[in-house]
């Protein structure tokens, strides 16, 4: 049987190609070429001048802060559930792996209202958190819980299948020898789902910094206290300050270009070392 | 939480120790940060009274946000199922230079945040901007109309539909494509009966999640939107702007009302995957 029988005529093939990387370009190039050159239209130095604000530096100082412990939360979480899950046998387990894949199939809006509607003035809690004077909604709690909501699966999805394909022998054989279950973690679990680790760190990351929806509801936008990267990109915005609008938004685009970056070069180099499902 | 998740039932006798606490550790979490705010939402909709609900179902305002929603969601849903299987099967089949380069560049979408996706789609398609200066001699406007609203869902689903689709397309046997095109069919026949076939459960998971995705969509389309009540205002941002007006009650109800058919409409395609499975003999 000959190649070209199940292969398409040259000029269908180059037909083809042309169209979807036309198509990517419109959708996909385009808008991030727009970034950059709103972001500089004015130039060099009105692009600095823009991100020299006071108000800008607070939103990158509250984007690192609300980032910085999200991702540890989530890392936790995703080591303690993939280690009950990968490595013991339970009724209700599938049930376990759908409740953590939740969050990504509720809209950003909604995953900021429920925390709202349990923490606001109005809400369930709302009248104790009062009465003791704290403050969730409207403060940077708040605008923490909704991100830790919203990147709730990213470690947890990454590491479950990837710890599922690496079985228990390797730290049964551990134990056997005589090391901990603290040890047999250090030494042999971790190290063997180190790069899939890394995958869900870096997505995770990307989500908690970029998140826009959820943060909104919650925040309040108070300038310099509860402004997040992506929440300042919007006000700078609808004040027509799109010089300054467009550079918050450049720096957001740089970290996803990292990411992106990074991400591509683990499942080159690591490919089998990351979970086998979705990538 | 560890005592009850030390009570849980039959779990296979292991070595291996640590059950209780990480177990006990991932249902506190996750009761804490998904589940009690969800159980938030159910207890406010639960407490509003039948006229409540009916006042604003019937709401024209708050109609129309739904449909928007839903049926610019599944108009760019469909466009990603076409397109995303086209770009999926170049990726797949045809080395040309850059490939890598473009195959890494579809994951944008998950990567950048949305209301930069946002505003860059404005920017591009407003009337003075460089494709919304092109469509306007056309007569087609796209920035502020519900046709950019379906722009801003393309862009945000297409990964979902290529990154599921494409490892299935790696893996059509190709000898059946020799015995399609041995026993006479030609290349479009062999594409619709065999290779379509095959990866059409995969299209349609990703057709999905595409659709889950736009449906609740918000940062990458309020600015592209123009958000005129009525005409481009999307279900999401009227519970914003309920929210703001403090009606709690019905911020509540349309969430309620997205998140049923949402859920709905995922455990559908759920069905219909293991139905079509089975159908097929695993």
């Amino acid at each position: 049987m000959s190649a070209s029988s199940t292969r398409e005529t040259p000029p269908v093939r180059w037909g083809l190609t042309l169209l979807a990387l036309a198509f990517l370009a419109l959708f996909l190039v385009a808008p991030l070429v727009a970034v950059l050159a709103e972001a500089f239209a004015k130039g060099w130095d009105a692009y600095v001048r823009a991100l020299s604000g006071d108000d800008t530096w607070s939103s990158i100082r509250l984007t690192l802060i609300v980032a910085a412990i999200s991702v540890p939360l989530n890392v936790a979480f995703g080591l303690a559930a993939s280690w009950a899950v990968a490595k013991f046998d339970f009724s209700g387990k599938s049930l376990l792996v759908s409740l953590i894949e939740l969050p990504f199939s509720v809209s950003p809006v909604i995953s900021g209202l429920i925390y709202v509607l349990l923490f606001g003035l109005q809400g369930l809690l709302g009248p104790w958190l009062a009465e003791n004077d704290l403050k969730v909604i409207f403060a940077v709690p708040g605008i923490v819980l909704a991100t830790v909501f919203v990147t709730f699966p990213f470690v947890a999805r990454e590491l479950i299948p990837l710890m599922e394909e690496q079985g228990r022998e390797e730290e049964e054989a551990a134990l056997t020898l005589g090391a901990s279950g603290l040890a047999a973690f250090w030494l042999v679990t971790l190290p063997n789902v180190r790069w899939g680790l890394l995958y869900g760190v870096l997505l995770c990351n990307a989500r908690a910094m970029g998140e826009f929806g959820a943060v909104s509801v919650v925040s309040g936008h108070i300038r310099g206290l509860t402004n997040t990267m992506p929440l300042h990109v919007e006000i700078l915005y609808n004040e027509y300050d799109f010089v300054g609008a467009f550079a918050v938004a450049s720096l957001l685009a740089v970290l996803a270009l990292v990411t992106l970056a990074v991400k591509s070069a683990l499942e080159w180099w690591h490919r089998d070392e990351l979970a086998a499902a979705g990538h | 939480m560890a005592v009850l998740a030390l009570s849980l039932p039959r779990r296979a006798p292991s070595v291996i120790p640590g059950f209780g606490p990480t177990l006990g550790f991932t249902l506190a979490y996750l009761s804490l940060i998904v589940l009690l705010p969800l159980a938030a939402l159910v207890i406010k909709a639960a407490g509003t009274t039948l006229e409540q609900w009916t006042a604003i179902l019937s709401d024209p305002r708050v109609l129309s946000a739904l449909g928007l929603s839903f049926g610019g969601a599944l108009a760019a849903a469909l466009i990603n199922a076409v397109f995303g299987l086209l770009v999926a099967w170049v990726l797949v089949r045809y080395p040309f230079p850059g490939r890598r380069l473009v195959d890494a560049a579809i994951d944008l979408p998950f990567a950048l945040p949305t209301a930069v996706a946002g505003i860059a789609l404005t920017a591009l398609y407003a009337p003075n901007g460089w494709l919304g200066r092109l469509l306007e001699p056309l007569g087609v406007k796209v920035a502020f109309t519900p046709l950019g609203v379906v722009v801003a869902m393309v862009f945000i689903g297409l990964p979902f539909v290529v990154r599921t689709v494409e490892p299935v397309l790696h893996d059509v046997d190709l000898e059946l494509e020799e015995a399609a095109a041995s026993l006479g069919a030609d290349r479009l026949q062999t594409f619709l009966r065999v290779i379509l076939p095959a990866v059409l459960p995969s299209l349609l998971t990703g057709f999905s999640l595409a659709l889950a995705r736009a449906v609740g969509e918000y940062g990458s389309v309020i600015f592209i939107a123009g958000n005129l009540p009525g005409v481009s205002e999307i279900a999401p941002l009227l519970i914003v702007t309920k929210l703001e007006q403090y009606d709690y009650v019905g911020a509540t109800a349309i969430a309620t009302v997205m998140l049923a058919i949402s859920f709905t409409l995922l455990l559908a395609v759920n069905l219909l995957q293991k139905w079509r499975r089975a159908q097929m003999g695993g």
